[in-house]
């Protein structure tokens, strides 16, 4: 067996980590690309959202360097992806990819469920080497989610062009290539005093935006259009609604690891606005963006794929949350379209707002 | 005289002003870019530069519009800006007062919301150009009516046809049908500038508070049926300034002032820069999987600027990298 999973962002770092600890032989594909997402839009439907023809591109390119097992997430809700597992498989095989299909969901009572579908992959390992390659997996996570906030607060301030992203890429690989647990904390110290040796250049306080939206778009980069880079390049202090390590514990291993911000936490604060499940993570879009206007944000970014519905129901909930709280909410609809320009101006725009009221709101403070 | 330069590329017209020291508005040029933003910004200055006394004196260049980052480069821009800051710079100039402008150009439609001369939200439109200029170009070419008469001839309607706003494909297809139909034409147009009207109310001024002042500006302004639309329903006066076709243009060059206020000295490169020979190129970047799109400028044979790599390694090769902003 030789197995592969779509990209989301680096979601591919803990994964591999993991299923590596378990000798399983993996197929990383390459980076999500224009040629990923040419593949994924020839061969899947136009109605879908792009994370399908993106996911879709993956498995093509993965199938090209010989993977012929699919390890992929599912779900369960109005949401459609749910669904996107088996579509997918169903068109690789029209197309002639024939490849294996192992869809772990969500568990639905216990952790024990998505147990057994991982044994299911990594055949007569131990429950305790399963565990240990999880916890692995997921350590591996936790250091990619450190470094990625720490980019986050270096990319407005570097004093050099190019540097914040350079030493994030190094870092990056220095977790990727820790290859036991053994060598996570070495990895993890290294990693770490990269990104601090980043030149900073002295900045007063800046402009805090936080972007929140549909998981997919959030965590990819590729299908965001690279957008924090952007924010940060432009003078932008970022955070985002949601980090793998954070998914990983709310979603697979159904909230263990205390002390991490919970999905269960952040839809609460959606209410009164939105007090149900709309698919996908709509109810936490609208509690994300209650959370960050408490936590005296300067501004919200929403992005999702176009036609994601429960983002939509969040969308037109959220100017009545910016109203409440005083604060601006920017929505960006994501799709095929990879001109810059536009993505540019918008953001440019929205950040010389955000500016401007920081700046008159200082004043009447004094 | 000496003054102040800006300049608006936008998608399908390209705008030039310039301003005196006081802020008035001493010449305008309205271009239609027709694909070629560098020519036309050329040929643009070379028009003014004819229209403008000998000896004038530019103090600072400012550029806005899709074209900012090209044309930055190519004429030596003291402020690269976004359209939607300097809309509301040269509206805040041109009407005091102003609460919201609603902003129809080429390729996008914006609203901005001004709250005691400042900006506090604004949106654009996102996935769907339906409602922007473009698409009412196309519809005047097909009927074959010159797009200058489409605001007249609509406004001569008695009973506007409904026609869906949603979607362009969609109201195209409306408007063959009750076209075939045999509604008449004043008709047609109506029912269309007020299905766009609604599009834009309910696509890109979704949830935001409009209060009178409102201005309307940019290319789509000068369609006089479009305006009505506009008061018919807001139930609001919409002013269309004088200069509402060069809005972007003005905004620019106040723009510009700033920046030279702050700084002391222009990058302006001159008037000369129409005379240039520019060449611009793209290629894909082989080193990594991005395949990141590079585009290159190149004055007078020697490479001026690079843009659209990741990584950095080929705008960073050509000196200093442009900050984009």
């Amino acid at each position: 067996m030789r197995a592969t999973f779509p990209h989301m962002g680096n979601l591919y770092i803990p994964l591999r980590a993991m299923l590596q600890y378990l000798d399983v032989d993996v197929v990383v594909p390459p980076p999500s690309s224009k040629r990923t997402l040419n593949l994924g839009v020839k061969h899947g439907p136009e109605f879908a959202c792009m994370p399908l023809k993106l996911n879709l591109g993956n498995f093509i390119e993965a199938r090209e360097m010989g993977a012929d097992t699919i390890i992929m997430a599912g779900g369960c809700g109005p949401c459609r992806f749910g669904y996107y597992a088996q579509i997918e498989h169903a068109i690789l095989k029209d197309i002639g990819c024939d490849m294996q299909l192992i869809v772990l969901e969500p568990p639905e009572k216990n952790i024990s469920e998505l147990i057994i579908k991982i044994k299911k992959i990594t055949g007569r390992r131990s429950w305790w080497q399963v565990i240990q390659a999880i916890r692995f997996g997921y350590q591996k996570a936790l250091a990619v989610d450190e470094l990625e906030r720490k980019v986050f607060q270096v990319r407005p301030r570097e004093a050099r062009a190019g540097a914040s992203e350079r030493a994030f890429s190094e870092a990056l690989k220095l977790i990727d290539n820790a290859a036991s647990p053994g060598e996570m904390a070495e990895a993890r110290k290294k990693a770490g005093a990269i990104m601090a040796g980043v030149a900073c250049k002295p900045s007063g306080p800046l402009v805090r935006i936080a972007v929140i939206g549909e998981i997919y778009t959030l965590l990819e980069p590729f299908a965001n259009n690279r957008l924090e880079r952007h924010l940060g390049l432009l003078g932008a202090e970022v955070d985002r609604s949601l980090y793998l390590s954070e998914w990983v514990n709310d979603h697979l291993l159904f909230g263990l690891v205390k002390g991490l911000r919970s999905s269960k936490e952040t839809c609460a604060s959606a209410s009164p606005y939105l007090c149900h499940f709309v698919g996908g993570h709509g109810q936490e879009t609208v509690g994300s963006a209650v959370n960050y206007a408490r936590a005296g944000y300067d501004g919200i970014i929403q992005v999702y794929p176009f036609t994601c519905m429960p983002e939509i129901v969040a969308q037109s909930i959220l100017p009545g949350v910016g109203s409440d709280y005083d604060i601006p909410i920017l929505t960006l609809i994501m799709d095929e379209h990879t001109g810059e320009a536009g993505l540019q101006t918008r953001l440019e725009a929205f950040i010389d707002l955000l500016a401007r009221r920081k700046e008159t709101r200082e004043v009447i403070c004094k | 005289m000496k003054g102040y330069l800006g300049i608006d590329v936008g998608s399908v017209s390209t705008n030039l002003v310039f301003l005196n020291e006081g802020g008035i508005v001493r010449e305008a040029i309205y271009l239609r870019t027709q694909g070629q933003p560098i020519a036309t910004v050329q040929k643009g200055l070379k028009e003014l530069n004819g229209r403008l006394p000998d000896g004038v004196k530019v103090r600072g260049a400012g550029v806005t519009g899709s074209g900012r980052h090209l044309t930055g480069v190519l004429v030596g821009a003291d402020t690269v800006k976004n359209e939607i800051t300097a809309h509301a710079v040269a509206s805040l100039l041109l009407v005091p007062g102003v609460q919201t402008i609603l902003e129809i150009g080429g390729q996008d439609s914006k609203i901005i919301i001004l709250r005691n001369g400042v900006v506090t939200d604004f949106a654009m439109n996102t996935v769907c150009a339906a409602g922007t200029g473009s698409f009412l170009d196309q519809q005047a070419a097909r009927l074959n009516i010159p797009i200058e008469q489409f605001g007249e001839i609509a406004l001569q309607a008695e009973s506007p046809v409904r026609i869906a706003g949603r979607c362009a494909v969609f109201a195209e297809s409306d408007m063959i049908h009750k076209q075939q139909m045999g509604c008449g034409l004043p008709d047609i147009l109506a029912g269309l500038c007020e299905a766009l009207v609604r599009n834009y109310l309910n696509n890109v001024g979704k949830g935001k508070e409009i209060l009178a002042p409102v201005v309307f500006q940019g290319g789509v302004a000068a369609n006089v049926g479009m305006a009505k639309a506009f008061e018919k329903a807001l139930e609001l006066p919409v002013t269309v300034p004088a200069h509402f076709d060069v809005m972007g243009a003005v905004g620019a060059a106040l723009l510009a002032r700033e920046a030279v206020a702050r700084t002391g000295v222009s990058r302006f490169k001159g008037f000369s820069v129409a005379d240039s020979l520019f060449k611009t190129g793209s290629f894909e970047c082989s080193g990594c999987p991005n395949m990141c799109e590079v585009v290159e400028v190149a004055e007078q044979g020697s490479v001026i600027a690079r843009w659209g790599d990741r990584c950095g390694k080929w705008s960073e090769d050509v000196g200093k990298k442009e900050k984009i902003s």
